[in-house]
């Protein structure tokens, strides 16, 4: 059977998959480096002791606290967000395989990759 | 240490550089180096260490994904059937690093260290590459092909329980101490599970990002992710990364594999102690 250019095969999605991955990373260091350059231009002179260990502000623990923070163009939070995407990356990859094990009616990875996506959506929504 | 922040970022960026450059060359990724780095030298506290460190392993690890995923050497499924492992010994390894003792995870850290770097020097025996068709892999779907100068070459891994059990080792070693887990990675891959070599690396760092990001959500909630820290760190070890890949490419860095080694052995000395004597 001759291959179509749209064809599921393996070969293309691991081009996809590359792709997906390099967005990520490229994407989170953009934003890092934006919030750090703001960080730095604001709060460079600032001092603080971090060898002792008090623990973020509750706003940089959840997703939802560091959009909000970004969107008010705090310089940390914007930072947090690049950190977020970067975490976000390897979740997008994961679904991104359950997409496409279902198209290739795949039933065991459908199965293998729902598992792993459990796992790690109970790790990036968890509150302890 | 009292320093500006600039400062502090300045020397982090330069740090997280040397790191990303030596855990290219080392062969043992930037995390195991991070570390280190921010705990004996900068005096940084060891949880805010690990949760800048987990940032940069997924950063490192996706980024050098990215290029190999394309080249057709990682096995996407033997990487997702192998995550179920790594993902929920990852979230184990988390849970455990909340109630472990600063000193004791340091110690800990010091020996995987010490391991890493013994594996690293010795090389990768030329093991032989399953070809044996293994009734689970097959059901699996684990078999698979990979370029070499004479064409496409098949294998299929045997000893697939195990594999998924050091897996399962390499994924709480990793949520408790925020690295990769390489080196434990490609030796069930490789030694365990025999698969090609390149095959073997190639996948590990695949997996290594979803390993990490298991754990890392678990330390952002936790408050161990410093934007101010990861910030230069997560930069750096990306530039050092790139640049160490690039030098790969075109030199060959026998002897400072084997110099980098060793001043990574020296700083899991250094780590053990320090978890001993309680000075960190």
């Amino acid at each position: 059977m001759p291959e179509t250019p749209n064809a599921w095969t393996d070969e293309r999605i691991d081009q996809m998959l590359g792709n997906l991955l390099r967005t990520g990373v490229v994407l989170a260091s953009v934003i890092v480096v934006l919030g750090g350059v703001l960080f730095l231009m604001h709060d460079g002179t600032q001092r603080h002791d971090y060898s002792v260990f008090r623990g973020e502000p509750r706003e940089y623990r959840q997703p939802t606290g560091i959009v909000a923070d970004a969107l008010k163009f705090d310089s940390r939070g914007i930072i947090m967000l690049g950190v977020l995407v970067l975490l976000a990356t390897p979740f997008a990859r994961v679904v991104f395989s359950l997409v496409t094990f279902a198209i290739q009616r795949d039933p065991i990875y459908c199965v293998v990759t729902a598992i792993v996506l459990v796992v790690l959506s109970y790790s990036l929504f968890y509150k302890g | 240490m009292d320093i500006n922040l600039l400062t502090l970022t300045s020397i982090l960026f330069v740090g997280a550089v040397v790191a990303g450059l030596i855990g290219a060359l080392s062969g043992l990724g930037g995390g195991v180096i991070i570390v280190p780095l921010l705990t004996i030298l900068l005096k940084v506290d060891i949880k805010y260490a690990i949760g800048t460190a987990l940032v940069s392993v997924i950063a490192t690890s996706s980024g050098a994904a990215a290029a190999y995923v394309k080249e057709g050497y990682s096995n996407v499924r033997i990487g997702m059937f192998l995550e179920v492992a790594t993902t929920i010994g990852a979230v184990t390894g988390a849970w455990v690093a909340g109630w472990l003792p600063a000193e004791t995870i340091a110690i800990v850290f010091g020996f995987v260290l010490l391991g890493s770097v013994a594996m690293a020097l010795r090389g990768h025996p030329e093991g032989e590459i399953g070809e044996k068709p293994d009734p689970l892999a097959l059901k699996l779907q684990l078999n698979g092909t990979f370029p070499t100068p004479n064409g496409l070459q098949s294998y299929c891994p045997t000893h697939v329980p195990g594999g998924w059990a050091m897996m399962f080792v390499a994924g709480i070693l990793s949520g408790l101490l925020g690295i990769g887990s390489g080196a434990l990675k490609v030796l069930a891959m490789d030694q365990i599970m025999k698969l090609p070599f390149k095959v073997s690396t190639t996948t590990s760092n695949f997996m290594i990002g979803v390993t990490a990001a298991a754990s890392a959500g678990i330390y952002l909630n936790r408050g161990y992710i410093d934007p101010v820290l990861c910030m230069p760190v997560l930069l750096g070890v990306l530039l050092g990364a790139l640049l160490g890949s690039k030098i790969l490419a075109h030199a060959k860095v026998g002897v400072l594999r084997v110099v980098f080694n060793i001043v990574l052995a020296a700083l899991a000395v250094q780590m053990i102690y320090s978890g001993l004597t309680g000075s960190l």
